[in-house]
């Protein structure tokens, strides 16, 4: 097939949509993380994800991540069904049009913010030339710019939290996963955290925020509450 | 949009060489492996190379030049050989008039087992019995033609042989045996109890270094004295490349009515000069190298997969963002390539400088072929290679997911 990764996705489709999606991990014991999930999240939404810690909300994320599959159901992302497509077509798809933002920030201590946040740049064939101007912009953007030449080690849990929004937004892609965000912040870092998140929103980006924490919850414009691995939507 | 730039060499090599430096010591630890087996290797190799050099340019210099005609010696069927022709008296003559041959002289081993060889006239018969020097007869152009050098007095001349002079040069070994030093005191060697005026004694020769063992008296002298039936060969001195065209021209010349009753051996053309002398590499030593080198071989997998296991949380971050399998394994195989390479280098140079200090203690010249040099440096990424396959490919099915859920 065609390249999907440079297929444009068309933008009247959901950006994201899971239906009846289950994912059971075989036991023994069998563990059904999703049990028939569906999921619609528009184009330029912002969608927090709550639940109790085992409810699914990881996996959930993975799924919409392309990181991990089905079992069954159907996942569609801006409208192109997902469940055909290879390895190698997925890793383009992660490459171009997803980012991610975990709890733990998965920075590489060995490289500077600069660097880290080049690292997608690498993979999402962004021209050569265009990478640096692009990461600084990122660092910029969440008000790292006199940090670039920072090893992580030396920057507090909020500023690496940041190196790792810039390095999720710096490949510009259309819908950004956030697994805890803020799990290992502060009340003030989390703040600056949703604060740099409402803006991105502003810019159009879809957002995907998983959080236990109520009031990170609340600052997304649609909530959705996963327990036991169902959903129920909520105000 | 094509994906212009998506992890092409440039970002490859950049990724497997961004951290290599940033644990020397276990980078030490990983290559000493391969840089011993490498250094092992080119050592050995070239040390053989270097001591076939010096060979070589000894045997190139002197046996390139020689050719030597002598009768074909034909089995009778009993296990005996007898000669099937004779070279003539006027051998010399009869050469040196072909081009290519500077110097010619006929010389043969005069067969006296029983012979009596004495400084003093008169035997002693206590003295214990030893083997008498060998006895050669030979024209008067022998020492010019074997590049030989005097160590004191003279060589006998045309003259001496032409009146069958009885008269003697000793090869300096068989003048330290018959206690001859000196030949200002008009000293005679004995054969057989006839006196033999000894003219000079022959410190060395280039070739036909049994000269040095041997009584050399003049041709015609052995034809009056000892019954010389014919010439035993000709050893001839002859320019550079001449070998093969003389080859024919010698037998044809010695014997134009039979050549194939002759048989010359002469040196095949300058540019087969030194390929007879094969660099004899030391076979034990070649085997523990490769152990060695093995054993760095494993060394990089070894390191190579920790390193894989340490940067589990790595490997899962760069597949999120959209690394497939194959660019994760690429980075470790380049990673450890870019290692053994590293060690190949470090090897080659270690082992060419060994060559160079054992060279120097033994007063030889270092011969090291850059090749061989190249391509142990080369041999070492080929290590990395292949100690890379297995790490890469356990990264490369290392799931994102399980990865990320460690956490870096
Ligand atoms: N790889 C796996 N193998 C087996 N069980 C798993 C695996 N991943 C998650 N689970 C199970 O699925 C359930 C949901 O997990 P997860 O999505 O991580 O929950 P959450 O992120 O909401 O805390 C849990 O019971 C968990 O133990
Ligand atoms: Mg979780």
């Amino acid at each position: 097939m065609s390249d999907p990764a440079t297929l444009p996705l068309p933008t009247t489709a959901p950006a994201i949509e899971l239906r009846d999606v289950t994912r059971s991990f075989p036991g023994p014991p069998e563990v059904q993380a999703l049990k028939g999930a569906s999921v619609s999240v528009a184009d330029g939404e912002y969608v927090s994800i709550t639940g109790p810690s085992g409810s699914g909300k990881s996996t959930m994320l993975n799924i919409l991540g392309l990181l991990d599959r089905p079992t069954v159901g159907e996942y569609r992302l801006g409208g192109v069904l997902t469940g055909v497509l290879d390895e190698d077509d997925r890793a383009a798809v992660r490459a171009r049009h997803l980012g991610f933002v975990f709890q733990a920030f998965h920075l590489m201590s060995r490289r500077t913010a600069l660097q880290n946040v080049l690292l997608p740049m690498l993979y999402n064939g962004t021209p050569r030339a265009e990478r640096e101007p692009r990461a600084r912009e990122a660092l910029e953007r969440v008000g790292l710019g006199h940090r670039t030449d920072f090893l992580p080690g030396t920057l507090s849990g909020g500023e690496r939290q940041r190196v790792a929004v810039a390095r999720a937004v710096a490949s510009r892609p259309r819908v950004l996963l956030a697994d805890e965000p803020t799990g290992n912040l502060d009340s003030a870092r989390s703040a600056e955290i949703m604060n740099l998140f409402e803006e991105l929103h502003a810019d159009g980006l879809t957002l995907v925020v998983i959080t236990h924490d109520e009031e990170v919850a609340r600052r997304a414009s649609r909530r959705i509450r996963l327990a036991d691995g169902r959903v129920s939507e909520a105000g | 949009m094509a994906p212009a730039d998506r992890f092409r060499f440039p970002d490859l090599l950049g990724e497997a060489t961004a951290d290599i430096g940033s644990r020397p010591g276990r980078l030490v630890t990983t290559i000493v492996g391969t840089v011993l087996g490498i250094a092992a290797l080119i050592a050995t190799i070239g040390l053989a190379q270097t001591a076939a050099g010096q060979i070589a340019r000894q045997f190139d210099a002197n046996a390139a030049t020689q050719l030597v005609v002598g009768p074909r010696t034909a089995n009778t069927g009993g296990g005996a050989t007898i000669a099937a022709g004779a070279l003539p008296w006027d051998a010399v003559s009869r050469l040196e008039r072909l081009a290519g041959i500077e110097s010619a002289a006929v010389l043969a081993e005069v067969q006296l087992p029983e012979a009596v060889v004495t400084a003093v006239p008169v035997n002693d018969p206590s003295r214990p019995p030893s083997a008498p020097p060998p006895i050669y007869a030979a024209s008067a152009e022998l020492l010019d033609t074997v590049g030989g050098r005097l160590a004191t007095g003279r060589f006998f001349d045309a003259g001496h042989d032409g009146r069958a002079d009885r008269v003697a040069v000793l090869g300096i070994r068989a003048a330290e045996r018959l206690g001859l030093q000196r030949v200002d005191t008009q000293p005679s060697v004995f054969i057989d109890g006839i006196a033999y005026a000894v003219l000079g004694v022959v410190g060395s020769a280039d070739v036909r270094a049994e000269l040095l063992n041997a009584v050399i008296v003049p041709t015609e002298t052995a034809r009056a004295d000892f019954r010389l039936a014919a010439p035993g060969d000709v050893q001839a001195r002859i320019a550079i490349g001449a070998g093969p065209q003389l080859r024919n021209q010698a037998a044809l010349a010695l014997a134009p009515d039979d050549p194939e009753s002759l048989e010359v051996r002469a040196p095949d053309g300058r540019s087969e000069l030194g390929r007879d002398v094969q660099a004899d590499v030391n076979g034990v030593f070649l085997v523990l190298a490769v152990i060695v080198l093995l054993a760095g071989g494993v060394g990089i997998a070894n390191v190579t997969m920790l390193s894989v296991m340490e940067r589990v949380g790595e490997i899962g971050l760069r597949r999120a963002i959209g690394a497939t399998g194959r660019q994760i394994a690429g980075q470790f195989v380049a990673e450890s390539v870019v290692i053994g390479l590293l060690g190949g280098l470090i090897g080659a140079a270690l082992g060419v400088f060994a060559v160079v200090v054992i060279s120097v203690v033994r007063d030889w010249t270092p011969v090291v072929d850059p090749r061989v040099a190249v391509g142990g440096a080369l041999l070492g990424a080929v290590v990395g290679l292949v100690a890379g396959g297995l790490p890469a490919h356990r990264a490369a099915r290392i799931e994102p997911v399980d990865a990320l859920r460690g956490g870096t």
